[in-house]
């Protein structure tokens, strides 16, 4: 479909008025800089945004309070993740155990690919663990692809320490007070 | 051989009375005796009326192939039955309809009978009721261990707890503790949490294996599943309670942590490990195997398939497989790398020039039907002799044969070998011995260990020679063309009975690696002039119309399950 052009009208043919309308724009903001002394712009890289509480930046891996891996490797996220950024190889049987007590396992790599993520957030929203979560991370620069390729070291360490309810602990707790009940098998 | 084809195994069964049942208010004819899991004629129940009427009855205990135990009770339902006067005689609706008299309690699907005219309601809200009741009890003393669980995804208790489950758990005791990860047996592992006590297991080892090895211990909400004390789940079938413990109790340490069942991509094969056939669903994630899980087809293998066959996946993925087309360089080179068309043109050129009988083809049992059959067509063409090699082992009372090939009936079918495998393979030897043989075509096979040795291999002008592992005879070759696995190609394979089954491709071969039949068909048509079919479906249907043992078969009418053909 062609849509024609609306022809202009008496007062846009004369050119000048919509100039000194931009004029007038200039010369309000130069009044205030200048004059007022009023701040528009931010300084970037030395000044930061306050980010609303519910920014969504980067995707990190989280550890519980004890400093263990909270991630179980159940690869929902990687199944969610819209652009598919998140790859992750499961230990398998003889694989390194998680690194606390009856988690049984956990992810023996991570990978998120900062080029592919969207910021979605589905990712921490489907993860039963809460090991996952979206900081504030919103300037990630790199000189290579490669390097934004992030891997579960550098997850976790960017990620912090994010305490919980500790499920796996307490399960272990509440077995061990069952232990000798009834007769072992 | 006689060249009918029939769908099935047995004569047909005498016909059986149908009586009429209403399932959900729609009326159905389900015959009055049906199959149990021995396959014994036995009164049809209400969960196989149920399934004839395509309405799904959530059960966890129940399982076609194993006797009934009715324990978990999760398929009850409501039923009714025509009401009799006291003459014993229907009592009539107004409308002249028979009076259904509701049974005032449930019963268990799985095991109770129907009879002409019952009613079975299997959507009322008392049913779902029930379910609702069921199901929390079962959830009691579960572990919420889903996201370190293999079997999330196919988990028959998620499944139920999305149809029937409740969103919060009412339960505020201390959940009952049991052992978790359990050394079961060398290839079992057992979560004694997750078990919800249906029996599968115990009925399938005790009555289908015939290994009466695990068990029910302890009492009340301490009960567990348990090998007999001081001994290992140890038999050839044991992976296959993984496949039927409805939750992740028992898991495969083969498959443990491995990958989330929902990425698998499952496609339908058979397993190659030998003459049984057994059907098989491949489940793999990009480009990469994960496990064999048996595919029911009653004419072969029922639901199940034995350990060693289902963990035999794990050389498809080998690192020394053939990826490079070799062929030996001038004078006393070694194999140098090179592409498909200049070896398949000069292999061509050689055998178009060869002499009659100058030719000889050790095939392998191991290739698909379209293969051997492209190979006979060689054969005539070059008048060469032709014979396959015998791998025999221990066969079982249940699925293993003592055929390690799966396709020796597909090999002598197509008059690659006879009766009697290996019978001329002595005969080749002598012929390479005495020098009237002066090329030698070897498929799938290591030579040297079948009386034709490197001494003999070193008399010949031309040792053409297609695997897909290296071996001594690769090693030997003049031109190496790599193959590809059973699980990299489609094709059909003959098993033991005479059963035709086509297997579907999962993974893409390595490297320059190629399905045997294309290339083979490049050559045949190089050699004999005549062109054939490029596709696996044409390529079938020809070897259906030309060879008398295939004759009436098509490529579509194999279905998932196969023919059987008369050997």
């Amino acid at each position: 479909m062609i849509v024609d052009r609306r022809p202009l009208t008496f007062w846009e043919k004369l050119y000048l008025p919509a100039i000194v309308g931009g004029l007038k724009v200039t010369l309000k903001h130069a009044y205030s800089t200048l004059i007022q002394r009023k701040v528009v712009t931010m300084e970037y890289p030395e000044q930061k945004w306050t980010l609303p509480e519910n920014y969504r930046g980067a995707p990190y891996l989280v550890k519980d309070q004890e400093g263990s891996t909270k991630c179980v490797s159940c690869q929902l996220c990687e199944f969610v993740c819209p652009p598919k950024a998140i790859r992750i190889t499961p230990p398998g049987a003889s694989g390194q155990k998680a690194d606390r007590a009856n988690a049984e396992k956990m992810p023996k790599e991570f990978e998120i690919n900062m080029l592919r993520c969207i910021y979605c957030g589905f990712c921490q929203e489907v993860c039963p663990e809460e090991a996952i979560f979206l900081l504030k991370d919103y300037s990630i620069t790199s000189t290579s692809r490669e390097e934004l390729v992030y891997n579960k070291e550098k997850l976790l360490a960017l990620g912090g320490e994010h305490g919980g309810i500790q499920k796996w602990k307490h399960k272990l707790e509440e077995a061990k007070a069952q232990e000798n009940f009834p007769v072992k098998v | 051989m006689s060249t009918t084809a029939t769908t099935e195994t047995k004569p047909a069964a005498p016909a059986i009375e149908k009586i009429k049942v209403k399932v959900d208010g729609r009326e159905i004819e389900v015959p009055k005796l049906m199959p149990d899991w021995t396959g014994k004629l036995t009164p049809t129940t209400m969960i196989q009326a149920c399934e004839l009427a395509k309405t799904d009855v959530p059960h966890y205990c129940y399982h076609p192939k194993l006797p009934i135990a009715g324990n978990c009770r999760m398929c009850l339902v409501e039923f009714g039955t025509p009401a009799l006067g006291p003459d014993r005689k229907p009592v009539l609706n107004p409308d002249g309809t028979a009076k259904i008299a509701k049974s005032p309690r449930p019963a268990i699907a799985c095991a109770t009978p129907i009879s002409p005219g019952m009613e079975i309601y299997n959507n009322t809200p008392t049913v779902k009721q029930m379910r609702e009741g069921v199901l929390e009890f079962l959830l009691i003393n579960h572990p919420l261990d889903c996201p370190i669980c293999d079997q999330a995804g196919e988990c028959k208790l998620q499944e139920y707890s999305v149809d029937y489950g409740q969103s919060a758990s009412r339960f505020a005791e201390a959940k009952v503790h049991k052992p978790k990860a359990v050394d079961l047996g060398p290839r079992i592992m057992l979560d004694d949490e997750r078990c919800i006590l249906c029996t599968r297991c115990v009925r399938f080892t005790r009555d289908v294996a015939g290994d009466d090895k695990l068990g029910i211990v302890n009492r009340g909400s301490y009960n567990t599943i348990a090998a007999y004390p001081g001994t290992q789940f140890d038999n050839n079938y044991t992976l296959n309670t993984v496949d039927i413990c409805p939750v992740g109790a028992l898991t495969s340490k083969d498959f443990r942590f491995q990958m989330r069942v929902w990425f698998l991509k499952e496609t339908k094969s058979l397993c190659n490990s030998c003459g049984t056939g057994c059907n098989v669903l491949v489940s793999s994630r990009e480009e990469k195997m994960y496990r064999y899980t048996p595919r029911e087809n009653d004419a072969v293998n029922g639901p199940w398939m034995c350990d060693a066959g289902r963990l035999n996946y794990k050389w498809v993925g080998r690192a020394d497989r053939l990826k490079d087309v070799l062929m030996r360089g001038a004078g006393q080179g070694g194999l140098v790398k090179t592409t498909w068309l200049t070896a398949i043109n000069d292999i061509s050129d050689k055998l178009k020039r060869a002499p009659a009988g100058s030719v000889a083809i050790v095939a392998s049992a191991r290739q698909t039907n379209e293969e051997l059959y492209l190979l006979a067509k060689l054969k005539a063409n070059l008048g060469a002799l032709s014979d396959s090699v015998e791998h025999t082992g221990e066969a079982d009372r249940l699925l293993v044969s003592a055929d390690k090939n799966p396709n020796t009936n597909g090999a002598r079918l197509n008059g690659i070998c006879y009766t009697e495998i290996g019978s001329n393979l002595p005969q080749i030897a002598q012929g390479i011995q005495s020098g009237k043989i002066k090329t030698l075509i070897v498929f799938g096979e290591d030579v040297t260990t079948q009386g034709i040795g490197a001494d003999l291999l070193a008399k010949l002008d031309t040792l053409i020679v297609s695997d897909i592992l290296p071996n001594a005879t690769t090693q030997l070759a003049h031109y190496v063309l790599p193959g590809a696995a059973h699980v990299e190609k489609r094709g059909s394979f003959t098993n033991t009975k005479g059963r035709v089954q086509k297997f579907m491709k999962a993974v893409e071969a390595p490297g320059d690696a190629r399905a045997e039949w294309e290339f083979l068909h490049d050559l045949v048509h190089n050699v004999t002039g005549k062109n054939g079919y490029v596709t696996i479906e044409g390529l079938f249907n020809q070897m259906a119309a030309e060879v008398p043992g295939f004759a009436g078969l098509s490529w579509a009418g194999l279905g998932d399950t196969g023919v059987t053909v008369t050997i």
